[in-house]
């Protein structure tokens, strides 16, 4: 197998965590909150998924138990920021750290242990391509994450749900005048990306990498809420951004096999540096950003 | 009958200093029943964690060492966090800090003279401030959000010590582990109490602390950064410039975390290790909020840290309690204190079904 069907066919899973992260992140902040606790919620939901698999309760139960997991964590952050109206960056960084702890905490016992991931389901007729092949061989995670990526994408498009919830983040005061309920929906869409995180961080520690070892998020739950950024706050372009980073730690993997005449520190760094790069490349375009920039993010509601 | 929360005429100073001790009181509590599920006796880890470092000057003197950095970071982020300039990655910047003094015993392992530790306290400075100038710049120039590219550059950091210690500064004679040589007596920073670990830069903390609380209440420079964090359109109108507010929240925040980095190789470790990164820059977040970000809030709330640091150990050792239980009791902390800040600016009122006042 050549580096670049390497590449191509794991692609989808190495971006998955990042993907499912982002995709709740950007319903999170499209309403106008920023929750900066992903990594924390990542971390503990992908401890609590790793036990349920290590006793023996499959992979569909650890995934449900992790989104649980990661929502009730989330609205912790969500009653902080929404019922006592903490600072939002404050309160994301205090989820982050207890989620961070709390993984520590419960995963210790399970240090290094393994379990087996997910079996491959490969789309016939497309899987037997040459070169591209592999990108149509995934595991069904793989798979249900590429349809809630159309499915996020459809809603903001094209229904009134997708409509309210930009409402929301736009101008909160305006859509509260009109009857909308902004603390409701604020509060749900919070839930539904700590669940999203959830199950991102579930699959990192279940499927993608299957054991456990203290602090094996690694900051993508950072790099997750760079990716919202980075697609100036569109599920399409967010989906691209997960897989051009997914792409680049498999490069970085094959890098480190071939023996290319780099440190590897260099090539640990490498999702950070580009990360820096690109946000530096995309947020110097002020104009574009104050286009697609959520107008209230961060912003408490008051009525 | 439900409850409301209604903004207060005034903000109020009781709630602000009840307020960080219900915190306390109700984090404790919860770790309480967290350490009973994890089955660690929750009394015998409590008094581990709050008292038994305080029961000899020995290990009073630990909790001392452990609060210096955390009392000197805190100073300089709170200066940040005031003006709304996020800076989360005091970590990476107390890195690059050690990383810089450190070259000075490391390129001049013989030298000798009483200028060698100030000189690496200067460089320690000088390497947290430039790394913090990147997500400066980034921020002033780029408009990158600062939040993402200080906690990015955090993680880039450890990669560079790590760099550094398994390739060209590894102790030919240190029997492959990944540490520089150990300094020469000159690199050390004297002790300030005899038999103990602590060191004068446990002045330079109380120095720090004295410095922004005259910087921040007194000064016209502090007062504008306080406007642009409370009022960033106010302070526009007024002329107050926003990168300016960037540059020196950054490079204040960089430079005291430098210098708590340097502080921390040429005192308690006396090497550059992995181990002079211990999440001092992260848990300095918590200090600084947990303090008010008040210079004199931070001095209560990184005594109380480093506490639970030292408690932590003990309570390892005593109570059997995980090390990863004192950073869970740390995110607690600051999940009660940011839900009991709200009751410096709200009253809790009861209403009737209706929505009026009662």
């Amino acid at each position: 197998m050549s580096a670049a069907e390497f590449i191509l066919s794991g692609m989808l899973a190495a971006a998955t965590p990042f993907l499912l992260a982002a995709l709740g992140e950007l319903v999170v902040e499209r309403s106008g909150v920023l929750n900066l606790g992903l990594e924390g919620i990542m971390a503990f939901a992908a401890a609590i998924a790793f036990i349920v698999v290590y006793q023996g309760g499959g992979h569909m139960l650890a995934f449900g138990v992790a989104a649980i997991a990661g929502a009730a964590l989330a609205m912790v952050f969500g009653v902080l920021v929404l019922t006592f109206r903490a600072n939002q960056v404050a309160a994301g960084l205090a989820i982050g750290i207890l989620g961070l702890g709390l993984s520590s905490l419960v995963g210790k016992p399970y240090e290094s242990l393994t379990i087996t991931g997910l079996p491959k389901l490969a789309l016939p007729g497309l899987s037997s391509l040459p070169v591209v092949g592999g990108l149509f061989v995934q595991d069904a995670a793989v798979w249900l994450s590429l349809i809630a990526t159309a499915a996020i994408w459809y809603m903001f498009r094209a229904t009134k749900l997708g409509l309210t919830i930009r409402a929301v983040g736009e101008n909160p005061h305006a859509a509260h005048a009109i009857g909308t309920p902004v603390i409701a929906l604020r509060a749900a869409a919070i839930a539904f990306g700590g669940a999203m995180s959830g199950v991102a961080g579930a699959y990192a520690s279940t499927v993608y990498t299957p054991l456990w070892a203290d602090g094996m998020i690694a900051g993508r739950g950072w790099i997750a809420l760079a990716l919202v950024v980075f697609g100036t706050w569109m599920t399409g372009r967010v989906f691209f951004g997960a897989c051009l980073f997914g792409a680049l730690s498999l490069a970085e993997l094959t890098a480190q096999a071939a023996g290319v005449g780099l440190p590897s520190q260099l090539l640990a760094s490498l999702p950070y540096l580009v990360t820096i790069l690109i946000l530096g490349i995309i947020s110097s375009d002020r104009r574009r950003m104050r286009l697609n920039a959520v107008a209230s993010l961060g912003e408490p509601f008051e009525t | 009958m439900r409850y409301r929360l209604i903004r207060r005429d005034h903000a109020s100073t009781r709630a602000a200093v009840i307020a960080p001790l219900a915190a306390l009181v109700l984090a404790m509590a919860t770790s309480a029943v967290l350490f009973a599920i994890i089955g660690v006796a929750p009394g015998a880890a409590t008094y581990a964690l709050l008292v038994e470092p305080l029961a000899d000057w020995g290990s009073l003197s630990e909790v001392l060492l452990k609060m210096g950095p955390l009392l000197l970071i805190a100073q300089g982020l709170a200066i940040g966090f005031r003006a709304r300039i996020f800076n989360i990655g005091a970590e990476g910047q107390l890195i690059l800090g050690a990383i810089f003094a450190s070259a000075i015993p490391v390129y001049f392992p013989t030298a000798a003279g009483w200028w060698i530790w100030p000189a690496m306290m200067v460089m320690g400075a000088l390497g947290g401030a430039l790394w913090a100038a990147i997500p400066a710049f980034w921020r002033a120039r780029l408009n990158a959000n600062e939040i993402l590219v200080t906690l990015m550059l955090s993680l880039v950091a450890t990669q560079v010590l790590n760099y550094l210690l398994l390739g060209p500064w590894k102790d030919p004679a240190g029997f492959n582990f990944p540490q520089s040589v150990m300094f020469q007596w000159d690199a050390m920073l004297p002790v300030l109490f005899p038999g103990t670990r602590v060191n004068i830069s446990f002045l330079f903390a109380l120095v720090a602390t004295l410095a922004a609380f005259v910087y921040m209440q007194r000064s016209f420079q502090g007062y504008q950064l306080l406007v642009g964090g409370l009022a960033p359109r106010a302070a526009g109108y007024a002329g107050f410039e926003e990168s300016r507010a960037i540059w020196l929240s950054l490079l204040i925040g960089g430079a005291a975390a430098g210098l708590a980095g340097a502080a921390e190789v040429a005192g308690p470790i006396g090497q550059l290790q992995r181990s002079v990164s211990t999440g001092y820059g992260y848990a300095a977040i918590i200090v600084a909020y947990l303090g008010g970000l008040h210079p004199v809030g931070i001095l209560f709330s990184s005594f109380l840290m480093a506490l639970l640091y030292i408690g932590g150990d003990s309570a390892m050792v005593t109570a059997g309690l995980p090390v990863a239980a004192v950073r869970t009791v740390q995110g607690l902390l600051l999940v009660f204190y940011l839900g009991g800040l709200t009751f410096i600016r709200y009253c809790l009122v009861a209403v009737e079904p209706a929505g009026k006042p009662v």
